[in-house]
């Protein structure tokens, strides 16, 4: 197997792995727009990394964890609606973003790359960047697993429970940040979301369990990744919508034979 | 008159001036209440009286904008919200729920049954009855043994003989289990009937004392007009309401 060939595969299956979890709550909490957000304002660190020359990983992560903590911020204006928030913050950096990409002489990246993934441009340092996040979001998942599940069916009764609510929901947003950021260079800006949105949603006929159904997510995920992968080599395709689109086809494999829920 | 300190007197829960504003509107003013052990205290008041307000700020759900709320120390509150809606895109038994906050060895058969949820234990959450769902919270606050049981509106969508068998639930829980119950309700004949105390709200406390006591006075008529239960519950047609300024106004509905 060629080299650039494995990294794209051990990319693909790390993200995998730290969308799955993160996946289930935010198709449970009703977030996807949020991942939207958050994965286009991510362009403005890929901007950041081009202009000034540090590490795009660290740019775009800074800038995604900046974007979830203005819009967590945000709710604690209740005349400014959460999903308006959204909107300005991310096309607000999105915005800023393409104009230093605009300005900056050096930068005649191809933006298309970050927009749609590149496997071609994932090199052992993002690989190593996917599997220390993965590792980090699977870690603290497993840690906080129930009082985030309990915080999902009702705050006010998790609160009584003991659970830190608030506390746990900026660290799930940072952590959505983190995955989103490291993703980014494979799947793409625009893409991301579906990574995290697409698997759960396929895994929940099957499953009867939070935890079957975060399994069930990653299982899809990570078959997903490899068949896109393929796919993008074999025919010279993009390598975002590929992995997409194969995770498109265990939905439908999921609408057909699987068992409705009521 | 200073409220009780807890633990003294048997107090579990002791408001002292509580005061909520929510976008610069006074909610809720200076409530003074307590609750003792093994006591069944009900807030009344019409709609918008900040009755779910005043369960929120008791429970420290949301922030209080004056006065405090003091526990007793290690006291176990179990809470029933008035409604949960769950979708159906989280996979979740009962059986699962109940155990999410269960601590120690969790609900007793003995009380699953009682409550009918040995049943349901299986099913999925979503896919509930409104009345399967006000039974499966209550067996799920009952999970972790409380000292306090909060009800919000337990009485809603409940016919008279499930009212009447609540009732007896909760009375059975007093005994045996020396739980107390505060409790929310716009249901007079629900309140009435088994309460020690009622503390009549209306973003204040109007009134409170024993359920006669209560019902006597002069505040709690111009909040409920005639409706009062006990000989039976009965409503008669107004051509105006009494507000609580006392300023009646012309209504149009019956």
């Amino acid at each position: 197997m060629d080299e650039f060939m494995l990294r794209a595969l051990l990319a693909g299956v790390g993200i995998a792995l730290a969308a799955g979890p993160l996946g289930v709550f935010v198709v449970w909490r009703r977030m996807a727009y949020f991942g939207d957000s958050l994965s286009h304002s991510a362009l403005l660190g890929v901007a950041l990394g081009l202009v000034t020359g540090w590490n795009m990983n660290g740019t775009i992560a800074a800038v995604c964890v900046g974007v979830a903590l203005f819009v967590t911020w945000m709710h604690t204006r209740p005349e400014i609606p959460a999903d308006a928030a959204l909107g300005i913050f991310s096309q607000g950096a999105l915005s800023l973003g393409l104009i230093a990409a605009a300005l900056s002489q050096g930068a005649r990246v191809d933006m298309m790359a970050f927009l749609f993934g590149d496997v071609l441009a994932t090199g052992w340092g993002d690989v190593i960047w996917i599997w220390c996040g993965a590792g980090l979001v699977l870690i603290l998942m497993r840690f906080y697993w129930n009082d985030w599940v309990n915080a999902t069916l009702h705050e006010g009764l998790a609160i009584l429970d003991g659970v830190p609510v608030a506390r746990l929901r900026l660290l799930f947003m940072l952590l959505t940040a983190l995955v989103i950021a490291s993703a980014i260079k494979v799947v793409g800006a625009l893409l991301i979301t579906a990574m995290l949105v697409i698997p759960p949603v396929a895994a929940r006929p099957f499953a009867s369990t939070p935890e079957g159904m975060a399994l069930g997510a990653v299982l899809i995920g990570a078959a997903s990744a490899p068949m896109g992968l393929w796919a993008s080599f074999q025919w010279d395709l993009p390598s975002g919508p590929a992995i997409v689109l194969a995770a498109c086809g265990f939905f439908s494999a999921s609408l057909l034979f699987g068992k409705r829920q009521g | 008159m200073s409220p009780p300190r807890p633990g003294e007197s048997g107090s579990l829960l002791v408001a002292r001036q509580v005061c909520v504003t929510i976008g610069g509107e006074s909610l809720l003013r200076e409530i003074d209440l307590v609750v003792h052990e093994r006591e069944i205290v009900t807030i009344i008041g019409p709609n918008g009286a900040g009755k779910s307000t005043l369960l929120a700020a008791l429970l420290g759900l949301i922030p209080l904008s004056g006065g405090e709320v003091a526990r007793c120390p290690g006291l176990v509150i179990g809470y029933v919200p008035q409604r949960l809606k769950v979708d159906a895109v989280l996979p979740m038994t009962v059986a699962r729920f109940i155990a999410l906050s269960a601590i120690g060895p969790g609900v007793p058969d003995e009380t699953l049954r009682l409550l009918g949820c040995d049943r349901l234990l299986d099913r999925p959450l979503h896919a509930l009855s409104g009345g399967e769902m006000q039974r499966v919270l209550m067996a799920r606050a009952l999970s972790r043994a409380p000292h306090l049981l909060v009800l919000d509106e337990p009485a809603q969508g409940l016919d008279l003989a499930g009212e009447e068998q609540l009732h007896r639930f909760i009375e059975t829980l007093r005994h045996e289990r020396n739980v107390a119950v505060l409790l929310v309700s716009h249901d007079l004949h629900f309140v009435m009937a088994g309460a020690d105390r009622v503390i009549c709200l209306n973003r204040h406390v109007c009134c409170s004392g024993s359920p006669t006591a209560v019902r006597a006075t002069p505040e709690f008529q111009l909040l409920f007009g005639e409706r009062i239960p006990g000989v039976g519950y009965y409503q008669h047609h107004h051509d105006h309401c009494h507000t609580p300024h006392g300023v009646e106004k012309e209504r149009t509905d019956g």
